[in-house]
C-alpha cells in the first residue's frame, strides 16, 4: 500500500499541539472562584468549536456536491456529520462535568443545552435518512439538502446565550460588536493553542474517516461488479 | 386523487409568469382537492384536537395560577398544531406519490422551486383552518381566556391571530419541504418529524413565549421582538427551502 505522508504529517502536527495544549493547560494558574475546574474550558470550548466546524464542514461539502456532483464531497460531509455528533457528545459531557460543580446540577433546560441536544437530533436524522436511501447518488443529493439546512443549527447555537437569557454565560471571547476577551489574558494563549490542536485533530480526522470512506465504497463496488458480471450484464441499481 | 394540473398551463416556462402560473396552478389543485375530499382536513383537525385533550388530561390537573394556565395552554396549542403541520404536510406529497402523479409534476415546465411554493400555499389553508380552532380550544380547555377576562383584560385576539399566522406559516414551510425530501424513502411517516421538528424548534420556542406573553401581559415590546424572530425564521425557511428544492425533488 502507497505511503500516506500528508496524514502521517498531519497526525503528527494535531499530537504535538495537543501535548502542548494539555501542559499549558495543566501549568495555567488555578482560577479565583472556580479553582483547577476553569481547566476544562481548554476541553469544553475547543470540542464545541470542533463540532461547529464539523457540522458547517457537513453543509459546505453538502454544497459543493450539489455544485461538483463529485462523491468525495459526499464522503466527507458524512464523515463530517460523525465527527461532529462525536465532539457535540464530547462537548455535552464536558459541559455536565462542569455544570455540576459550578451550576449544581448536571442538565438545566437551558437555550444553549437544549439546543446543543438538539444538533444530536438533526445531525443523528442525516445519519439515518442516509442509511435509508440505497441509491448512492440519491443519498449523496438528498443529504447534501439535509445537511445544508441543518447548518442553520450552527447560528442558532451560537446566539442562543444572547437570545435567549438561560444559565450558560455568554460567549467569553465576543466576535461580534467588536472583538473582546471576559475572561483574564493569562487563559487566552492556553485557549486558541487548545483551539488550533482541535482544528487540526478535525482535518485529521475527516481525512483518515475521508479515506475510510472511499475504500468501502471501492469495495461495495467491487463486490456489487462481482455479483453483477456473473449474474446480468447491465447494472440495475435498487431505489431506496 | 389524481394530481392533473389544470389544462391551461403556464404559457412561458421561462419567465416569471410561468412561476406565478405554477405556483397558481398546484396550489389551486390541492386547495380544491382538499375542500372536495376533506380527509386531510379532518384527519389534521382530528389529530389536534387528540393532542389537546390528552395533553389537558395529563397537565391540566397541576395548574395553580393563571400563569401556569397561560404557559400550559401556549405549549399544549404548540405541540398540537406542530404534530397536526407534520400529519397534514404530509399528504402534500406523498398524495402525488401514491397516485403516481410526482414524476410528472416534476416535468411540468416552470422552475421546481415554484411548484414547492404552490404546495406550501395548498397546505396553509387546510393548517390555518385547523388552528383558527385548536387555539380557542386550547385557549377554553386550560383556563387561559378565562384567566385573561377575571383580571380584566381581554384576550389579545389580534395579536394571538398574527402569531397563529406566523407560527403555522413556519411549521407549514419546514415540513413541506422535508416531505418533499421524505416522500419517496422508507419509513417516511416517522422520519418525517424526526427530520422536521429539529429545525423547527426554534419556531416553537418563538410561538410558545409569544402566546404565553399575550395571555399573561397582553402585548408588549417583548413579545414584539419574538414576533420579530418569528417572522425573519419564517422567511429564511422559505428562502431555502424554494432554493433547496430542486435538488431535493430531482429525481
Amino acid at each position: 500500500m502507497k505511503r500516506d505522508l500528508t496524514t502521517t504529517l498531519l497526525g503528527g502536527a494535531t499530537l504535538v499541539t495537543l501535548l502542548i495544549a494539555v501542559g499549558l493547560g495543566l501549568s495555567a494558574p488555578l482560577d479565583i472562584n472556580q479553582g483547577s475546574l476553569v481547566r476544562l474550558m481548554f476541553v469544553h470550548v475547543p470540542s464545541a468549536w470542533l463540532s461547529y466546524l464539523a457540522y458547517g464542514g457537513t453543509g459546505l461539502f453538502g454544497l459543493l456536491y450539489l455544485i461538483r456532483r463529485q462523491r468525495r464531497w459526499d464522503r466527507l460531509a458524512m464523515a463530517s456529520a460523525e465527527i461532529g455528533l462525536l465532539f457535540t457528545v464530547v462537548t455535552i459531557v464536558g459541559g455536565m462535568l462542569w455544570a455540576k460543580p459550578t451550576w449544581g446540577t448536571y442538565w438545566v433546560w437551558d437555550a444553549r443545552l437544549t439546543t446543543t441536544a438538539l444538533s444530536i437530533v438533526v445531525y443523528g436524522g442525516y445519519l439515518l435518512i442516509r442509511s435509508l436511501i440505497d441509491d448512492p447518488d440519491r443519498r449523496a443529493r438528498v443529504s447534501a439538502v439535509v445537511g445544508i439546512v441543518g447548518t442553520l443549527y450552527v447560528p442558532v447555537n451560537y446566539m442562543a446565550v444572547e437570545w435567549w437569557r438561560g444559565v450558560h454565560q455568554t460567549q467569553t471571547l465576543k466576535l461580534l460588536d467588536g472583538i473582546r476577551w471576559d475572561a483574564a489574558p493569562v487563559y487566552l494563549p492556553t485557549l486558541f493553542i487548545s483551539l488550533g490542536a482541535f482544528t487540526l485533530l478535525y482535518a485529521l480526522l475527516l481525512r483518515v474517516r475521508g479515506v475510510m470512506a472511499a475504500r468501502e465504497e471501492a469495495r461495495e463496488e467491487r463486490e456489487l461488479m462481482n455479483e453483477l458480471g456473473a449474474a446480468q450484464p447491465r447494472a440495475e441499481v435498487a431505489r431506496g | 386523487m389524481t394530481a392533473q394540473p389544470r389544462p391551461t398551463g403556464p404559457r412561458n416556462p421561462d419567465g416569471r409568469s410561468g412561476a406565478w402560473a405554477v405556483i397558481r396552478a398546484v396550489a389551486g389543485k390541492d386547495l380544491r382537492v382538499a375542500g372536495r375530499t376533506r380527509d386531510t382536513l379532518l384527519a389534521t383537525a382530528f389529530f389536534a384536537g387528540l393532542v389537546l385533550m390528552v395533553l389537558g388530561l395529563a397537565l391540566s390537573g397541576s395548574v395553580r395560577t393563571p400563569d401556569q394556565g397561560a404557559a400550559l395552554a401556549a405549549g399544549a396549542i404548540w405541540t398540537a398544531l406542530a404534530l397536526a403541520a407534520a400529519v397534514g404536510a404530509q399528504r402534500a406529497f406523498a398524495q402525488e406519490q401514491e397516485a403516481g402523479a410526482l414524476e410528472q409534476l416534476l416535468l411540468y415546465p416552470g422552475p421546481h422551486g415554484a411548484l414547492y411554493l404552490g404546495k406550501l400555499l395548498g397546505v396553509l389553508p387546510p393548517l390555518l383552518l385547523v388552528a383558527a380552532f385548536t387555539v380557542p380550544a386550547g385557549l377554553i380547555l386550560f383556563g387561559a381566556a378565562e384567566a385573561a377576562t377575571a383580571a380584566g383584560r381581554a384576550v389579545p385576539w389580534a395579536a394571538l391571530a398574527l402569531t397563529t399566522v406566523l407560527g403555522i406559516l413556519g411549521f407549514a414551510a419546514g415540513t413541506t419541504f422535508y416531505g418533499s425530501v421524505t416522500v419517496s424513502l422508507r419509513a417516511r411517516e416517522a422520519l418525517l418529524p424526526a427530520l422536521a421538528f429539529p429545525i423547527l424548534v426554534p419556531a416553537v420556542i418563538a410561538t410558545v413565549k409569544a402566546t404565553a406573553l399575550l395571555l399573561t401581559d397582553g402585548w408588549s415590546a417583548e413579545v414584539g421582538t419574538w414576533l420579530t424572530f418569528l417572522a425573519a425564521f419564517d422567511l429564511g425557511t422559505v428562502i431555502l427551502a424554494t432554493l433547496l428544492f430542486p435538488f431535493a425533488a430531482e429525481s
